[in-house]
This record gives C-alpha cells, structure tokens and sequence, in this order.
C-alpha cells in the first residue's frame, strides 16, 4: 500500500535525454532478486556512478543541487523498454513520487501508477518552460490535475480511477478482488 | 447494422468482464498468463500476504529464461546453476508453481525455452485470447491474432490473484505494409525499418494492427519478428488477424483445440479480422518492396539507417548526440566495415528455426573471423532439437560459434553472457540502450542473415554479399 498522495510540492531534477529506457534506470543486473526492496544503489547505476563505484559529479541527479528533489522532469518516451516494475521501485526508493515529460511510456505508466509514483504529461511547451526554471518549486496537484510552478502552470491528465488510487493510498488489487461474482458470471458463461 | 470494427476492439469486446464507468476502467479477462524467474517473486509473496490464491493455475503457465544460464551443466540428471541469485530465482519460481499448482516447464524440460517461443510452440497461442506476462515482448504473440502485452510485477499478481486486469483501452493504430520482400531482406529488416521511421515513441498508447499484402506472404515466425518489436516502437502491443498461414502453424500443436474443437475453433477465428471501414486514430503506411536490410547505429532502436548508409548528423539533438558519444561514432561514419566483436544470434525476436536457417545458410562452409566471438543460442529447447536434427548446430560449430542450450542470453546482461565494456556487436535481439548487452557494451540491431554475415567478416556486412 502507498501513503495518500494528494499534492507533492518539491525542487526537480532534469534528465533531457529522450527515450530512458528501464535498462538505464535499473539496468537488468540487478534484476536476481526476488525482493521488492534493494533497489536504490541500481538506479542509474551506469550513469550516476564511475567504474570504481564513485558518485560521479557531473550527473544531474548528483549535483548538490538536486539533494531533496522529489520530481524527474525528463525527455519524450521516458521508461520504454523492459516491463521491469523494479525500474519504478528503483526510483521510490530514491524519494521520487513524480516524473514530469511530454509522454511517458505505456508499461511504465502503469507500473507507476501502482506504487505512488506520478507519471505527469505535458505539452512540449510547458515542458519547455518548466525545463528553464530549473532551481523552481513545482507543485504537482492532484485534486485539480495541474502542475505549477513560478511562472508556469500546465494541465496533465490520469486516469480517474487510478487517480483516486494514488489520493488514497489503495491499490487495484482490492476492487479487482470485489469483482470476484461477475468474474465467475463471466468464466461460467464462457 | 452495427459499426464496422477492429480486430483489437473485437478481441476487447469479447473480454469484458465489466465495462468501464466514468470513475472505473473495464476489467478485462485474460484468458492466458505466462510467467518467468524474474518479475513473478514478488507478485507471489502479495499473494501470501495478503492470504490470497492462484484463481487460475490452468490459465498460468511457467518457464525460466531470463536468469538462467545457457552454458549451464548437467550433472546426474539436475542442472547446476552457478551464480547464487539466479539460482534462488529459479528455486523460488519452482516452489511458487509447486504450491500454487502451475505447470512449469524448467531446465530439465524439453518444453523449456524463451517464454515468447515456447507459448507459440506449444499452442498455448490461440488467435483471440487475452494473454499477458511479465514481460515487454508478449507483444510477440499478437502475430495469431491475440490481444497480448506485457506488464509489470503489481499487474502480475493481480492475474494471479483474479485472472483479470483493469485496463483502459489503447487506442488503434495501423501499419500498413505493402509489397514483398526483397532477396536477402528479413522481417526484422521490416520491424527495423518501420521503427527507424515513425521513432521509438512512435505508438506510445496504440496497438499496431499490421496489414497489407506483405504480411500475407509472412511465416508466422516472421510475424513474430514483427510483433514482438512493435514495443520498441512504443506500441503497447501488435497484432495481425489470423489467416490459413496461422492456422497452419497452430494445427496439431500440444495446446492447440482437436478434433471438432479445432474446426469449430478455425470457424471462430476467422471472424477476427477488421471489418472494412472501420476507423484507426492513426494510420501509417510502408513501402516493404524497396527497403534494404537495416541495422541500427544509436542506443534507441528508431536510430535505424539501411545498411549501406552512413550515420546520420544529430542536428540540434542532445539525446542523438548523446547516443553517438557512447557508440563512439562520428556522423557521415558508413555502417558497412565497421569492426565488431561479439555476433549474437539469439533472443525472442530471432531465435526460431526459421532464423536459424537463415543464420546457416550464410555461416555454411565458412568460418568466424578470428577475434570474433560468435554465440548462436536456439529460443527453445525445442528448436535447438530441431536444428540439432538438421545439422545446423554442426554447421555453427564448424564455423566456430558457440551453440548453447536456449534462454535470453546475450540479449540481456543478467545470465552471464555479456558484452565487456566498449565491445561492438551486431545482435539479432531487439534492444540497443546503452549496456543493455552489457556495462559499456554496444549494439548494432540487425537481422540474422547480417549477423551471421558480419561474423565472418569481422565487421558489420551486407549479407547479400554471400546470398546471391
Ligand atoms: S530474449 Fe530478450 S527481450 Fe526476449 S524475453 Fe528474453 S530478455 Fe526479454
């Protein structure tokens, strides 16, 4: 279960490459786990640290900058790739609770949305704007699906259903289970 | 008289358990899950947390491929796995299965293989069913006409746990192919080529209906080629509706309906087509008969030239330009004569007998350049039996590659098979991102005839060079 999210206000960091992949943000070695847990050292392992294992300075997300910062804005297309879950599990454990792009991949959406993490589409403009204010606080609401942040705002859509997850804190799993009467109506009919 | 339809909304339509409200998604049904070591752990232990059961073990199927090793030994009829975390995936996945009644089909099997080669194989791939695993390239299966995706650990077990998902609809996009292939161009020249035009984020939210007179003179394993890459287009999946050609292949199979269950089946299924008329949010169309073979230069598999071209300048953008410093790789540089290291002929896009095949018939009576390593690793155990029995595991290891038991290998570093850093390799997979091969590892995507062609050259090569 997640906490209840309902606004997230907090700095962000930009990663503007387009297309990351899950292979980037938990690459596939450290996939042997059977945990949903251990993740915060994978992600970005190739590119936040050097071959001795060493934070290296110039990566965004390393820079002092960036300490505290709980939103990803990022390039077009961000977590295609592998269906991987533990990409999304990889970025909680690192504080994150929104990415903020012009799309976002369809697998990795829904993997977010099930662990309290915030997929926020923007228009290219908007993004834009976001992208030159980068020691800005953006505010991510979800009650009135808008993102703001000093001298911008944009609207972003989700899902209603997996809106009310998120503002809750319940997962899918719950409603699907109460469907139970009209899965049996459904198989036996089959 | 109702609206013309998809193929897609036909096969959702039948699936709808509930429809969807203005506050709910629709739950779908999902006829078939199949599952693997590496994304299920975790979706089983929410089941026994929260006190929950497997609804549907006959609608669950299992394998190991990701993981595992495929230079593995066998020592008094087991298999002894040697890194310690695979080996407690795969311990993990057997007694999961063991408990919750799921029929694997593990190391020791001769039904063992790439899930996305095995459900084709075995029959389990029914043209009209929802299928699901926890994996990007269940998209492989839409080529019989199913309406098939991957998903994540959370969703996983939400099929494990109610045989259903809640889904909103994708929206529909077709790409229409027409013409035929030319000599010594592939269906994963196609899928490269298709992408390398309409971008990796090119179907981000559609499903990819395929038509046209190409797909017609498509195998199926070609249309799996196809299928299975339509997520490196960003399309949530592919599908293609069914044909003789489909129905060929499925007949007879070990999961396949018999008897008057098949022809009542077949009398289903070619019902499941597009009617004419209906409407597509978008709609592409491909020139198939003037592509040449493709291969890709950059760390996204949109980054596609054909393989007499050169790479192409990045312009003003920074991720292009980015992908060009890892490669290591000037613009205006040809492809062809590049040097490589690694060939891998392999993985769940091109690992079926036909790829093979196609591998040999360039690999026959010549050798691996020196200093190439050459791996050839089969999709299934079933197919390594199979080529075993046409000899082309002989014709492989006289040109000295390695042939190896089946599973993913090289096309993702978590089994032991990778690239060293700042290696180059022509693969037959279907991913280039960086170290996606392994740290520091990098990828030219190509076709199985090229890969095998560039093997003996050393360098990347224009297969059509040895196939007159
Ligand atoms: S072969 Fe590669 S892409 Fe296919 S299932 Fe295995 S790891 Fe995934």
């Amino acid at each position: 279960m997640n906490e209840p999210l309902r606004r997230l206000e907090s700095t962000f960091v930009v990663l503007p490459n387009e297309n990351i992949d899950t292979d980037q943000i938990c690459p596939a070695r450290f996939l042997t786990t059977t945990s949903r847990q251990g993740f915060a050292s994978a992600l970005f392992a190739d590119w936040r640290f050097d071959k001795a294992g060493a934070l290296r300075p110039d990566f965004p997300m390393n820079r002092p900058e960036a300490k505290g910062a709980r939103i990803l804005v990022t390039g077009r297309n961000f977590g295609c790739g592998s269906s991987r879950e533990h990409a999304v599990w990889a970025l909680r454990e690192n504080g994150i609770q929104a990415v903020i792009a012009t799309a976002v991949a369809d697998i990795f959406k829904r993997n977010a949305l099930k662990n309290g993490l915030v997929p926020v589409v923007i228009d290219g403009d908007s993004h834009a704007s976001l992208v030159a204010h980068p020691t800005a606080t953006v505010l991510v609401d979800l009650e009135r699906l808008l993102v703001s942040w000093p001298g911008g705002e944009a609207k972003f859509a989700i899902e209603p259903f997996a809106r009310h997850c998120l503002m809750e804190g319940v997962d899918e799993l719950g409603y699907l289970l109460k469907e139970e009467p009209a899965i049996a109506a459904f198989e036996s009919a089959g | 008289m109702s609206s013309p339809t998809t193929l897609l909304d036909k096969v959702w339509d039948a699936h709808v358990v509930s429809p969807a409200t203005a506050s709910t998604p629709a739950t779908i049904y999902i006829d078939f899950h199949l599952i693997h070591e590496v994304t299920t752990p975790q979706a089983f232990a929410t089941l026994k947390e929260r006190g929950l059961k497997v609804r549907r073990p006959d609608r669950t199927l299992a394998t190991m491929d990701h993981a595992t090793p495929t230079d593995f030994e066998r020592k008094g009829g087991g298999v002894v796995i040697r890194d310690a975390d695979a080996a407690a995936q795969i311990r993990a996945l057997e007694d999961n299965c063991r408990e919750a009644g799921i029929t694997l089909y593990g190391l020791d099997s001769d039904r063992q293989g790439i899930v996305h080669v095995i459900g084709p194989e075995l029959g389990v791939t029914h043209p009209g069913r929802t299928i699901v695993c926890g994996d990007s390239h269940t998209s492989t299966h839409g080529a019989f006409g199913a309406l098939a995706f991957g998903i994540g650990t959370s969703e996983v077990g939400h099929v494990l746990a109610s045989q259903c998902l809640l889904l909103e609809k994708p929206k529909r996009m077709s790409v229409t192919f027409n013409g035929r292939l030319s000599k010594g161009v592939t269906a994963k020249d196609l899928i490269l080529g298709l992408i390398a035009k309409i971008g990796a984020g090119g179907a981000v939210g559609h499903v990819i209906e395929y038509r046209g007179s190409t797909i017609a003179t498509l195998s199926m394993e070609e249309r799996m080629t196809l299928c299975n890459m339509a997520v490196e287009a960003g399309g949530r999946t592919g599908i293609i509706a069914p044909d003789d050609t489909t129905f060929a292949y499925l007949k007879g199979r070990p999961f396949a309906p018999q008897g008057a269950a098949w022809d009542e089946a077949v009398a289903r299924w070619r019902e499941l087509r597009t009617d004419e008329g209906a409407v597509f949010d978008r709609e592409v169309t491909f020139d198939a008969s003037t592509l040449e073979p493709m291969v890709t230069y950059g760390t996204s598999p949109g980054m596609g030239v054909p393989i007499g071209g050169v790479v192409p300048e990045p312009g003003g953008d920074e991720s292009a330009a980015k992908a060009l410093r890892y490669m290591n790789l000037a613009p205006g540089e040809p492809l062809r004569g590049r040097p490589i290291d690694v060939v891998f002929i392999g993985s769940c896009t091109n690992s079926r007998i036909s790829d093979l095949r196609l591998a040999a018939s360039v690999l026959k009576g010549r050798k691996v350049a020196s200093g190439v390593k050459a791996l050839v690793v089969p999709g299934s155990h079933a197919v390594k039996k199979q080529a075993e029995a046409e000899g082309l595991d002989a014709i492989f290891r006289e040109a000295g590659a390695e042939w190896r038991e089946a599973g993913c290998s090289m096309c993702l570093a978590m089994n032991g098979d990778r690239l060293q850093p700042g290696q180059y390799s022509v693969s037959t997979s279907n991913r280039n991102f960086e170290g996606r091969q392994g740290q520091g590892g990098r990828t030219f995507l190509a076709s199985p005839l090229t890969a095998a062609a560039s093997a003996i050259n050393g360098r990347i090569t224009d297969a059509r060079e040895f196939v007159k």
